[in-house]
């Protein structure tokens, strides 16, 4: 039975060992925007060496690119967009100390397999649900790549953002389990 | 000869577009509503209950549903008695759409296909529009529109099947579409099948039929039980509601129908996310 847990940002190891997939999380605190424009620029740094625009230890990325906030407002619709593109840069920034990844869709193998090795968690959130997910970020401030528009990494402050486990760090995968329990075979 | 202004056409097009990109339709918001009352899955029927919540906000506070404000795909009907004045068709039907798309605060999505360069300052904001334009009688302009997401075309496909296969060929071709696609198109989904023509024809005809309002059977009465085993069939793959596993994966199926070459049987499955925005206007 699917546990549900409120976490702040950033994340503990502590935090990751009890999540299991299908487990609901509220995430409230800061977390950070990066599609694969972002990804491969953060890749790059770690590459040479040299320091990225936020701290990455606990730290959990979403993957989003969101509508032009309408005056007034922080950030316009920001639902998650399809996870597999960013599956080639995850690996490293998990073993450089992210925590958590928000985003829709199969993750590959050496995603899962990161996850396991260095205790990190892939986090569903509701594709389609943009009004909603975007009603729930308070804050949002462009730290990085502006020239990048939609895919620019934003420092997000979100308040009980609703996600749920798909990859825990113990190799379970809700994608597959709960096909499996609801896959009708003739 | 009727005239209709190049204006008009802008305007109709910009409203259709704002209006779109907010209001889930009729058709749409029933299907979730039933696929809500009908899932087992706990899971997956709490991220039903997101999804009318967010097309609820969506509505009332004028938010798009969806960050992927998609591209902007139009099938118009010129009737042959209407004469357009001020300009081309397809050149007020773009600059509606720029319009639409800036002033609804909605996304730029269009990009150069290598470089992945925004293309909003060289060629458009949001730019250009897929236009597919068909000459019909009467004195009328009717503008079919939807707001492609590109999660969901991103797993659709295309294939050439030897006509040995069959209608059965087709099933099995749809059904290992989808089962693959798993989670990725934002399911539950509605699936577009264009079986026969050409090549081209059948993507077409895959696409033009997730125009229809969801649900409404075709037809011709063998086509609409076609489509209605076709949904039975992937409902049981158990993919669910954004893949978490579930009985409600496929919110309707709608087949569109060639003949085709004696040589081959062309099938092309195109896939609409659950936010099927999709709306149409008459001038």
């Amino acid at each position: 039975m699917s546990e549900v847990y409120h976490l702040t940002t950033p994340l503990s190891d502590e935090d990751i060992e009890k999540l299991k997939a299908g487990d609901i999380v509220y995430l409230s605190g800061t977390i950070y925007t990066a599609r694969d424009a972002a990804h491969k620029r953060l890749v790059d740094l770690i590459a040479k060496g040299e320091p990225l625009p936020f701290e990455l230890k606990g730290a959990v990325i979403y993957f989003v690119g969101p509508t032009p906030p309408k005056p007034g407002e922080p950030i316009g619709s920001a639902g998650p967009t399809t996870s597999y593109r960013m599956d080639s840069y995850s690996p490293t920034l998990i073993e450089h100390g992210l925590k958590g990844m928000i985003g829709k869709g199969k993750r590959n193998q050496a995603v899962k397999d990161a996850c396991q090795k260095h205790k990190a968690v892939y986090f569903g959130a509701t594709g389609g649900a943009g009004a909603l997910l975007g009603k729930l970020i308070k804050e949002a401030k462009v730290i990085a790549y502006e020239e990048l528009g939609p895919e620019a990494v934003r420092e997000l402050k979100v308040e009980e953002f609703p996600v749920t486990v798909i990859n825990d760090a113990y190799g379970n995968d809700l994608y597959e389990e709960g096909r499996k329990q609801y896959e009708v075979k003739d | 000869m009727r005239e209709i202004a190049y204006e008009d056409i802008v305007k109709a097009v910009k409203n259709l577009v704002m209006h779109t990109a907010t209001h889930l339709p009729e058709d749409a918001l029933k299907k979730l509503k039933e696929a809500h009352e009908k899932e087992k899955s706990p899971v997956a029927k709490k991220v039903l209950e997101q999804l009318l919540e967010n097309a609820e906000i969506a509505r009332s506070e004028e938010r798009p549903l969806c960050q992927d404000t998609g591209l902007a795909v139009y099938f118009i009907k010129v009737g042959q008695d209407v004469r357009i004045t001020g300009g081309l068709l397809k050149d007020a039907v773009n600059e509606g759409t720029e319009q639409g798309y800036k002033e609804g605060y909605l996304r730029a999505s269009t990009c150069e296909c290598f470089s992945r360069r925004n293309l909003k300052e060289e060629v458009g904001y949001n730019l250009p529009a897929v236009i597919h334009i068909d000459i019909v009688e009467g004195d009328k302009i009717e503008i079919e529109y939807a707001a492609k997401g590109g999660g969901s075309e991103n797993v659709s496909r295309a294939r050439v099947l030897a006509p040995a296969q069959g209608a059965e060929g087709v099933k099995a071709f749809v059904k290992e579409v989808i089962s693959e696609a798993g989670p990725n198109p934002c399911p539950p989904i509605i699936v577009g099948v264009g079986i026969g023509g050409t090549f081209e024809k059948a993507a077409i005809s895959s696409k033009y039929a997730l125009f229809r309002e969801a649900g409404t059977p075709n037809p011709d009465p063998e086509i609409a039980a076609f489509e209605q085993e076709l949904l039975e069939e992937l409902n049981k793959l158990g993919i669910g509601a954004m893949g978490m596993g579930g009985t409600q994966t496929v919110l309707a199926v709608h087949v569109e129908k060639n003949p085709c070459h004696i040589a081959s049987l062309p099938v092309s499955v195109n896939v609409q996310c659950h936010s099927s925005r999709h709306g149409h206007v008459t001038l």
